[in-house]
């Protein structure tokens, strides 16, 4: 008997998008807002400078993908992680809801934020 | 007086003991000896009651793989020396069924293995006077490297998903399908895919990389089953998105 195929790949995709654009993209926040403003290596730009940024829609787009993806990268990883590392494939439903549920009202929640800046 | 070595076998004769135990035995400490000479001594010369699989004494049959300290390895392959001052702990591979000592159940194995039809699967064969299916060097090296599996069993041995998930098509075998995938030659990916797409295929595995580790072959299982996955994807995506698009 064949058997139904699995749904995971569509988790799976927006688990590897969601790790590589984090790996990409995080460390450069990390590097300007963490570090190189701070230290003064670069000039801090002003309230108004950045809400224009924040508000231009390709900024917008790429805030919401951004956070967003690396949402639906933690909630796979941590899904496996209850899974295989804590032992509790038992509660397997619940686990699958609260970390894919988590990622969706995050995702939600960003959609309202950068929509209202 | 020549130095010796403490190996620590674990023994299990079902008829006479229902549990597991650890033998000590004192073996030559020598140069060119690997684990297997050490096992062939006290089997020889010690004590014959001693049971374990072995071939080809250099790393191609695949029948002497065992956890030596904890870690799957080919006995064949490792020296005793590796070891000093020992003792060296020795116990059938990890997530097996234990026939008896260090013998270990392969039929689930062999099972998942022919589960991915690992063969060339055409629609249509050429009938022999047509000639023979040409492959370039380029074509061959595709797949060369998913072709140097020994089914050896230690990639099962080293991946705690396997353990975990006794019911995983696991590494040795993905990466065999992969080899008959990535062959030009071949057209049952789609075959393949009904088997390794399912819950029990690609997407159990969670990358923990051990199977490429342990690997005596440097198949490299975990890649084959990311390159698996990006494919697995693409699959879905494409009968989500275009329904009525390829079977």
């Amino acid at each position: 008997m064949q058997k139904k195929r699995s749904n995971d790949p569509f988790w799976w995709t927006l688990f590897g998008a969601g790790g590589t654009i984090s790996a990409f993209f995080i460390p450069v926040h990390v590097l300007l807002f963490g570090i190189a403003m701070p230290l003064g290596w670069i000039s801090v730009p002003d309230y108004e400078t950045l809400l224009q940024l924040a508000q231009h829609p390709v900024t917008r787009l790429y805030i919401f993908a951004l956070v967003s993806l690396s949402l639906f990268h933690w909630a796979h990883r941590f899904r496996y992680t209850l899974y295989d590392g804590l032992m509790l494939k038992h509660l397997e439903h619940y686990i699958f809801i609260f970390c894919y549920g988590s990622a969706l009202a995050g995702t939600v929640i960003t959609g309202v934020l950068i929509w209202t800046i | 007086m020549e130095t010796t070595i403490n190996l620590q076998v674990l023994r299990y004769i079902p008829e006479k003991d229902p549990d597991p135990f650890y033998q000590e035995y004192e073996v030559p400490l020598r140069e060119e000896w690997v684990i297997l000479d050490a096992l062939n001594y006290i089997k020889d010369q010690i004590d014959g009651t001693l049971s374990y699989r072995w071939s080809c004494r250099m790393g191609v049959c695949g029948s002497c793989g065992m956890m030596v300290n904890e870690k799957p390895i080919l006995t064949c392959e490792t020296f005793l020396e590796k070891y000093m001052p020992g003792p060296i702990r020795i116990a059938p591979l990890n997530y097996f069924g234990v026939i008896r000592d260090l013998v270990v159940e392969t039929d689930g194995f062999m099972e998942k293995v022919k589960r991915v039809k690992p063969w060339i699967i055409r629609d249509k064969e050429k009938a022999p006077l047509e000639g023979e299916y040409l492959q370039t060097p380029e074509e061959l090296s595709e797949y060369k490297q998913y072709s140097m599996c020994i089914n050896c069993m230690l990639c099962y041995s080293a991946c705690p998903v396997v353990g975990l998930e006794p019911q995983f098509i696991g590494p040795a075998a993905i990466a065999l399908a992969q080899r008959y995938n990535y062959d030009n030659r071949d057209e049952g990916q789609n075959q393949r895919n009904d088997v390794l797409l399912t819950d029990d295929g690609i997407f159990e595995c969670t990358l923990v990389g051990e199977c490429s580790e342990v690997c005596p072959k440097k198949v490299d299982p975990a890649g084959a089953i990311q390159r698996y996955k990006v494919q697995g994807a693409t699959e879905w995506w494409t009968s989500v998105l275009l329904p009525f698009g390829k079977k």
